[in-house]
């Protein structure tokens, strides 16, 4: 594995729930361990939080709401502190990029390169934004004076998953505090340390106590304890769609709270005759395999056109061979572990549908290594629209690659799915590109590109994928309430 | 308190001609064959027999609008020309207005007068200005960071379903069908069991303006078995509801539990009307009347059906004794009766006599009203209560009827904090004329529309929706399309370009 000696010095610092301002025990003083997915051992014990602990916190966001200076801070006061947060996520990057490498099996270089800087822009973007929240004032047809304010909704429950914990983290987090709302943050209980400490960060950076908590824990207790709670305003979750529906099934029995939601996916990949095949591979290789294929846009349904099929499945495989997979703190290395047991053994289970139903495994197909969770990639040809390989998302690095001849009947393969998250063309006909990026329901297109989350750029699914966007300032709608404002000009007048 | 005859009109019911369901153009039986009636509230009689849908007949609907949106022409015409078709059948509404408006005072009791005044107007108003809308769809192009070309793209989410209740089915139809329609989309609408006829009217005058068909179906039938089949439907995209809060929970749970299908919601309320000292007097009680009793013409009353009912009335102790006096004097020149005002049917009707003795029991006080009227139909006196407290029932639920419950504050902060406490969050009224305290309490009261010195002011322009347990989601308004649109966003590499 190269000259790298496989050993990291480090100590967590922070292992306790964040509520109101203070590192504190649960209530039940249970703990719970998360692992180093590259040789299953135990990183920490970290607290447990249950309902009783949500309770807690959703009291102390509601009180920093509805009672705090926070909400009603100027946007450009709110900025300001955002701003420095900012600063030290930066002054603390090395560590950061360690803790998310270590609890989620990430790479360290691309956590340094990618993911904490990415977390630093989409602050200062939201920071930048906290004071331009318009509303409007509107030409009404009668003699009335109407305007729409747009104000924060209230207390969030923000339900994140493990693969990518930062960005999770501040995707949700930030504009929901640049809109002048407060709270409760649910880290993956696979992931849990990050978050707790950007909570010691935010306080340092003077955000208010009680208007950031984080409740480590799991999802059958924590979070479902936040979806049900009935001083919650709204709850925004990203994970699986099989839990997206028991959140928001949640949400409606208890208090009709907001729900968005950003779920799976099974995002086509449509190549053309016409692709530069180097680019093509590479960008369908990293469509897949990229953190491990522990990524919901995943471009896992590669459907490549007729003329090129041959030469792409043998560029691809080579690619897929000379593949890196090792322990993700070795420079060298592009591939890390699976998160942990449960994501390794439904990988390895889909591998094998994929073998017991008819597919042609080229390349992988098994685990790599004695200890922890790797996984070769994996690459599968002769793949149909039935075989679940093709239908299911895996979230690991398998590629079903799928041949094509016309551009109609990509497009409707392409749509042959309950996901709509994310689709990629490459191409450099202008007409394919417009006809094809029209004609796919899926949130995001990515024309000769993939994996573009530019912070202005919304994201977020269609159909099973979910609903509402992240990044953009549309992503600040979900925080944000229009009440309207009609009033009379002068004297009341009868409206009939 | 003068009473008119009940039950006996002068108006001769008109000819019901559409009573089957609309699907894919056609109006036919239901696949049961089943068939449900419609009662006149005035008189508690039979209308018509209606043709009652079930979940098959939701199945063949959503399967001619999943046609008519994958495949058909709406949703690929540009903007321009589906505003074209909208403009022509709000012509044919307006050509067809008192046919439309007596159907909707048959069937759910409402005051002719007003369904020709303001239901059947605002509802062709719905459809000019959404066909004025529909080809001015904008997204945007985005400014990236990286060297990328990226722009949004709003498209029409696909099969929606509108599930509208009975107290303004014109209305409500219009507000819902037209905004989606501008959108592109195709539909399946369900109107309440009690009042399904203009509904079906409309289908018909929609096909006549040429809308295609497949765009706009209409399946008459109740709620559980219906609309249920809506919710629950694997290729419905949207489902937007109007109705009560715990209806509400259910077609959310139901569109969690199927395919994820986006929800809107615009559910109860118990709004607050919060009138200061400084207020003309009265101008107050004339607004608190039209909160309530919906009474935009004197000496007529209407049956406080309505989500944004001021139905907690607070009066600052400066005018409160004032304030009952008008009060008391403005009741004595009611008059009920026909023409149309009834509450829409018994269960209702029984309803609103059960809050009414429950104020009683818990201790408020009946200053005027308290009853039935007449032995025929489903008519209630206009009630007041006062001496109510917060966590009497009267003051807490939603009734849903002609009672109003009036309250004595003496502070700004103690009326805001009175106003929030309350689950619904719907609609709020403020009369005052003191600028601060204008701005002051409509920044705090925690409501989606918030009306000054007057109340109950629609327009099309103003989108309109609650917030907490009032539900999620705007009616009207250029807002009012984005429950039908998805946002895309189309990401480019931009090569060799020193301009970003």
């Amino acid at each position: 594995m190269g000259g790298y000696n496989g050993s990291v010095e480090f100590k967590i610092q922070f292992t306790k729930l964040f509520i109101n301002g203070e590192f504190v025990d649960s209530v039940s003083g249970k703990t719970f361990e998360t692992r180093d997915p590259r040789n299953a051992e135990v990183i920490a014990s970290v607290a447990e939080g249950d309902k009783v602990d949500v309770d807690l916190a959703v009291k102390a966001a509601r009180n920093a709401f509805d009672n705090g200076a926070w909400p009603r801070m100027s946007g450009y006061e709110r900025g300001r502190i955002m701003m420095k947060f900012a600063d030290l996520i930066e002054e603390h990057a090395e560590e950061l990029a360690t803790i998310d490498t270590i609890d989620g099996g990430k790479l360290f270089s691309l956590c340094k390169a990618m993911d904490i800087p990415h977390c630093v822009h989409l602050l200062r973007y939201y920071a930048g934004a906290a004071d331009k929240i318009h509303g409007e004032t509107l030409k009404l047809s009668g003699e009335f004076q109407g305007y729409t304010l747009k104000e924060p909704i209230g207390v969030i429950g923000h339900i994140i998953p493990w693969n990518f914990p930062t960005a999770m983290f501040f995707l949700k987090v930030s504009p929901a505090l640049a809109v002048g709302c407060t709270m409760i943050v649910k880290p993956a209980e696979q992931t849990p340390l990050s978050a707790l400490y950007y909570a010691h960060l935010a306080k340092l950076a003077g955000i208010p106590d009680g208007v950031l908590n984080v409740v480590t824990g799991f999802g059958p207790t924590a979070g479902s304890a936040i979806c049900s709670h009935m001083d919650v305003d709204k709850v925004s979750f990203t994970g699986s769609t099989e839990v997206g529906k028991i959140v928001m099934e949640a949400a409606a029995k208890s208090n009709l709270k907001h729900v968005s939601l950003e779920l799976g996916g099974k995002s086509p990949l449509i190549i053309f005759d016409d692709a530069d095949l180097d680019k093509a591979v590479n960008l369908a290789h990293n469509a897949v395999f990229f953190n491990k294929g522990e990524i919901c846009a995943a471009g896992s349904r590669v459907f490549v056109q007729e003329g090129i099929f041959d030469a792409f499945v043998e560029k691809s495989v080579e690619m897929a061979k000379s593949r890196v997979i090792g322990d993700p703190f070795n420079p060298e290395v592009q591939q890390g572990p699976q998160i942990d047991k449960k994501q390794f053994d439904k990988v390895l289970k889909y591998i094998e549908y994929g073998k017991n139903e008819g597919a042609t495994l080229l390349t992988g197909g098994k685990s790599y290594g004695d200890k922890g969770y790797f996984i070769e990639p994996t690459i599968f040809t002769d793949v149909n629209e039935h075989m679940k390989i093709a239908k299911d998302e895996i979230f690991g690095p398998v590629l079903c690659l799928m041949k094509f001849k016309t551009i109609e009947e990509a497009i409707e393969k392409a749509n042959a799915t309950r996901y709509g998250l994310a689709a990629g063309i490459i191409t450099n006909d202008l007409n394919i590109a417009n006809r094809v990026s029209r004609s796919v329901r899926a949130g995001t297109i990515w024309i000769n590109c993939f994996f573009i989350f530019d912070p202005s750029c919304p994201f977020g699914g269609f159909k099973m994928s979910g609903f509402g966007k992240d990044q953009g300032l549309d992503a600040m709608h979900k925080y944000l309430h229009v009440p309207v404002d009609p009033d009379v000009d002068a004297d009341y007048v009868e409206a009939i | 308190m003068a009473t008119e005859s009940n039950g006996v009109s002068k108006l001769k019911t008109p000819e019901i001609k559409f009573t089957k369901l609309f699907i894919n153009g056609q109006f036919i039986d239901s696949v049961s064959g089943k068939k449900f009636e419609t009662i006149d509230p005035r008189t508690g009689e039979v209308v018509t027999q209606v043709a009652e849908g079930d979940k098959e007949d939701i199945d063949i609907s959503v399967k001619a609008a999943r046609e008519a949106f994958d495949h058909g022409k709406w949703p690929r015409m540009s903007g321009f020309d589906r505003g074209r078709i909208l403009l022509k059948l709000a012509d044919l509404i307006d050509q067809h207005g008192e046919e439309l408006a007596m159907l909707d005072s048959i069937d759910a009791g409402k005051l002719l007068h007003i369904t020709r005044a303001f239901d059947i107007p605002f509802a062709a108003s719905c459809f000019r200005y959404y066909a004025g809308a529909a080809d001015k769809i904008h997204g945007e192009t985005l400014k990236c960071t990286g060297e990328f070309q990226a722009y949004t793209l709003k498209e029409p989410v696909g099969v929606v379903g509108h599930i509208i209740p009975w107290n303004f089915p014109t209305v409500l139809f219009a507000a819902k069908v037209a905004a989606a329609l501008a959108a592109g989309c195709t539909m399946v609408v369900k109107p309440a069991e009690q009042s399904p006829l203009s509904a079906l009217y409309l289908a018909h005058l929609s096909k006549e303006a040429g809308i295609p068909d497949g765009v706009i179906n209409v399946i008459t039938g109740y709620g559980p078995t219906a609309g249920a089949a809506i919710a629950s439907h694997m290729d419905v995209d949207a489902v937007s509801f109007t109705g009560s809060t715990e209806v509400g929970k259910l077609v959310m749970g139901a569109a969690a539990a199927s395919n994820l299908k986006t929800v809107s919601l615009e559910l109860g309320g118990k709004s607050p009307l919060i009138i200061f000292s400084d207020a003309d007097i009265n101008m107050a009680v004339q607004t608190a009347w039209q909160a309530v009793f919906f009474n935009q013409l004197p000496k007529h009353s209407v049956q406080g059906e309505m989500c944004v009912a001021g139905s907690r009335v607070y009066v600052q102790e400066g005018i409160y004794d004032e304030f009952m006096k008008k009060a008391i004097e403005n009741a004595k020149n009611w008059v009920v009766g026909d023409p149309f005002d009834p509450q829409v049917d018994k269960e209702q009707f029984d309803k609103v006599l059960r809050y009414i003795e429950s104020g009683k029991q818990e201790g408020a006080t009946l200053l005027t009203g308290g009853k039935a009227i007449g032995e025929k139909g489903y008519y209630i006196e206009p009630t007041i209560f006062t001496d109510v407290k917060e966590d009497m029932l009267i003051a807490k639920d939603e009734i849903f009827g002609p009672v109003m419950s009036i309250m004595k504050f003496q502070t700004i902060e103690e009326a805001i904090e009175k106003a929030n406490n309350t689950r619904y969050g719907l609609a709020a009224g403020i009369v005052t004329n003191d600028l601060n305290i204008a701005n002051r309490v409509s920044r705090s009261v925690r409501a989606g529309t918030i009306w000054i010195n007057c109340y109950i002011i629609t327009d099309i322009n103003i989108p309109f929706g609650g917030y907490k347990m009032s539900g999620f989601g705007k009616d009207s308004g250029l807002q009012g399309m984005e429950k039908y649109l998805k946002v895309k966003s189309v990401i480019t590499p931009i090569q060799n370009s020193p301009w970003l």
